[in-house]
């Protein structure tokens, strides 16, 4: 991969000057949380890593969008008004999850709604500062070598720059002279250094690469019934997940006349209708059977087909739900563990 | 160029118009339908027991098994229950009505690995819907496969799909077609009353590893047939069904079929007996 350096300073330089390929977004604070928004002027921005409540599936997976209008004459993909972004500050976990919602969509058939938007958003990548909840270490996705244009290391005095792609190398030509082509032996030690830094951090460590057989022997376990009777089946891990993708579609008819559009939005497999068929009948009624799947769906057959979790270790469900079920404490009490959030309420 | 619209977006229903509709019973109708464009009528291809997505146009849409056999191509067949916005939407609808159709999905039977085999169908209700295209594909291939045993379910006489075709294909010497009623309440009922494992009586003669079983019905009804091919030694790699679940997409991208990190619209609706041990919650 073609690595470069950059002095701090050059940073805001660098992504004014890359406007032209299209609109700025960054992660920002908005007092009691962190969201995705427009970076129109940068003179206040810090730069700073910061792991933003809902992850960046929601450019290339927007929570609701309509994928096409009808009327009598049929039916007229809406894929024209897709814009082109910049995201900047996009974090190693959070590359991890579009990776595996590439696999998912780009599958055959591709999905041309997330295929289009991912091809028009620029993932500019930086690395983080492990807070309280994150596990990306122990889901080995602190690190990350695809699915960005650029990727931005932060060592304190300067940022190493990895160039992830063709486009990641365009804006890196737009004004080659903020970059520094020749890397030293020191900046590789300094590097190394970082990481280890970096890596000690993680406060949540955890074992999951027997996580298939634990699944698998604890089908029945009463772990499931007892995060089923304080599980609310909010979704709200679900909103959060970078790997959730699931979706609902609705058709929305105008007043009047006969158009109109389909509309797909973010649906939740903690919703009791989920699984519900037509004639009533319902594959997971229970809610414990719904959280069974999600995890499930996570660390057992994921796992078992790809060689990891489909977990991203982003911490989120962790700080999202509101009754303390998430993949830390779900697979410590499969693991045998005693998990205070469960049993003592 | 809505053609070219089509090729890239799997989500764009393609246009079909309903050619006839039959009612079969009260609540189920039998409805034909061909691509509006002739040369595509023509030419889909599909697999006994694949599905496809219906849309009604500001109603939604939904999956449904093909009831017709591809040996028999033009037309396509849905047998349709109207129970949910699309069915009702789509009982209003007349001859010459137009709909958006997506597909075919799901991975069908593997016919090419039960040419050769004798068959044994089981169906229960509207389980009917898909395993009557791999009926009628077997007896439009008649000598690629050894015997063919057809057995039927229904809960009354007027309630049994296709009651009438059926009937007439006792006739035919080269299928053993075996019907049943739960209970008849005409009194007239020309074949056996009683539930469908209990026609298993009449299946004799067949070797258990030169047979594949196929299964579609009512959730309650798989374990009792299984239990029946299994006394008979089938091998559960040879047992199949054909399962529903709620989708949304029908390409594996909106999450809803999922079991485990499979899905059911694309590694089935058709299932073995051994997929059913190994993966759990599948029936």
């Amino acid at each position: 991969m073609r690595v470069l350096k950059m002095q701090k300073e050059n940073l805001m330089v660098f992504l004014e000057s890359i406007r032209g390929f299209g609109e700025l977004w960054g992660v920002v604070d908005k007092g009691n949380r962190f969201v995705f928004d427009k970076l129109d002027d940068l003179s206040d921005y810090d730069f700073k890593p910061r792991k933003p409540m809902i992850p960046p599936k929601l450019f290339m997976h927007p929570p609701k969008f309509s994928m096409f209008r009808f009327n009598e004459k049929g039916y007229e993909a809406e894929l024209e008004e897709i814009p082109n972004r910049v995201i900047f500050g996009v974090l190693p976990c959070d590359i991890h999850g579009l990776l595996i919602l590439d696999r998912l969509f780009g599958a055959e058939p591709p999905d041309p709604y997330y295929m289009k938007r991912r091809e028009k958003t620029i993932i500019l990548g930086l690395s983080c500062v492990p807070g309280d909840t994150c596990l990306a270490k122990a889901t080995n996705t602190h690190v990350v070598e695809e699915g960005f244009d650029l990727f931005f290391s932060d060592l304190d005095d300067y940022y190493l720059v990895w160039v992830g792609s063709s486009k990641g190398d365009d804006l890196v030509r737009v004004q080659p002279d903020l970059f520094e082509e020749k890397l030293e032996y020191k900046d590789l030690e300094k590097f190394i250094e970082w990481k280890k830094d970096r890596d000690s951090c993680y406060p949540v460590d955890f074992d999951f690469t027997a996580m298939p057989d634990i699944m698998e022997l604890s089908y029945n376990s009463p772990v499931w019934e007892k995060i089923g009777e304080k599980c609310l089946a909010c979704g709200s891990c679900t909103m959060v997940c970078p790997t959730c993708n699931c979706y609902d579609v609705v058709d929305r008819l105008a007043l009047g006349k006969f158009e109109g559009i389909r509309e797909r939005h973010w649906d939740s497999c903690m919703y009791k209708e989920y699984s519900m068929v037509a004639v009533g009948h319902n594959f997971r009624e229970a809610r414990s059977q719904r959280l069974k799947l999600w995890y499930t769906h996570k660390l057992q057959g994921f796992i078992g087909q790809f060689g990891k979790p489909s977990c991203v270790g982003c911490g989120r469900c962790v700080e999202t739900c509101p009754v303390d079920i998430n993949v830390v404490t779900v697979a410590k009490a499969l693991k045998g563990e005693p998990v205070e959030a469960f049993w003592n309420r | 160029m809505r053609e070219v619209v089509k090729e890239e977006n799997p989500f764009i229903p393609e246009p079909m118009r309903i050619v006839r509709r039959y009612n079969l019973i009260d609540d189920v109708k039998l409805f034909q339908v061909r691509a509006v464009d002739m040369e595509r009528a023509l030419t889909l291809r599909y697999l006994p027991g694949q599905f496809m997505m219906i849309s009604i146009a500001g109603v939604g849409e939904a999956p449904f098994s093909i009831s017709s056999t591809p040996s028999r191509p033009g037309l396509l067949e849905f047998c349709i229950r109207e129970v949910g916005s699309v069915t009702q939407a789509l009982f209003k609808l007349k001859e010459n009505a137009q709909i958006g159709i997506r597909g075919p999905y799901g991975n069908g039977f593997p016919i090419e690995k039960m040419v050769g085999h004798d068959l044994i169908i089981v169906m229960g209700g509207l389980g009917v819907a898909p395993l009557r295209s791999l009926l009628y594909y077997a007896l439009d291939n008649r000598n690629q496969f050894g015997k063919v045993y057809l057995l039927y379910g229904a809960k009354r006489p007027a309630e049994m799909l296709f009651r009438e075709e059926f009937l007439a294909l006792r006739e035919r010497d080269d299928l053993e077609c075996l019907l049943t009623v739960d209970q008849d309440d005409t009194r007239d009922w020309p074949c056996h009353t009683g539930l469908v494992t209990s026609l298993f009586q009449y299946v004799k003669g067949i070797d258990p590893h030169k047979t594949y079983a196929a299964i579609c019905g009512p959730p309650v009804m798989y374990k009792f047939v299984i239990g029946q091919f299994l006394k008979f030694n089938i091998p559960k790699h040879q047992i199949l069904m054909n399962l529903e679940r709620r989708m949304r997409c029908g390409v594996g991208k909106c999450g809803h079929c999922v079991i485990e990190y499979i899905y059911t619209c694309l590694d089935g609706p058709v299932f073995s007996y051994w997929d059913v041990i190994h993966m759990k919650e599948l029936i």
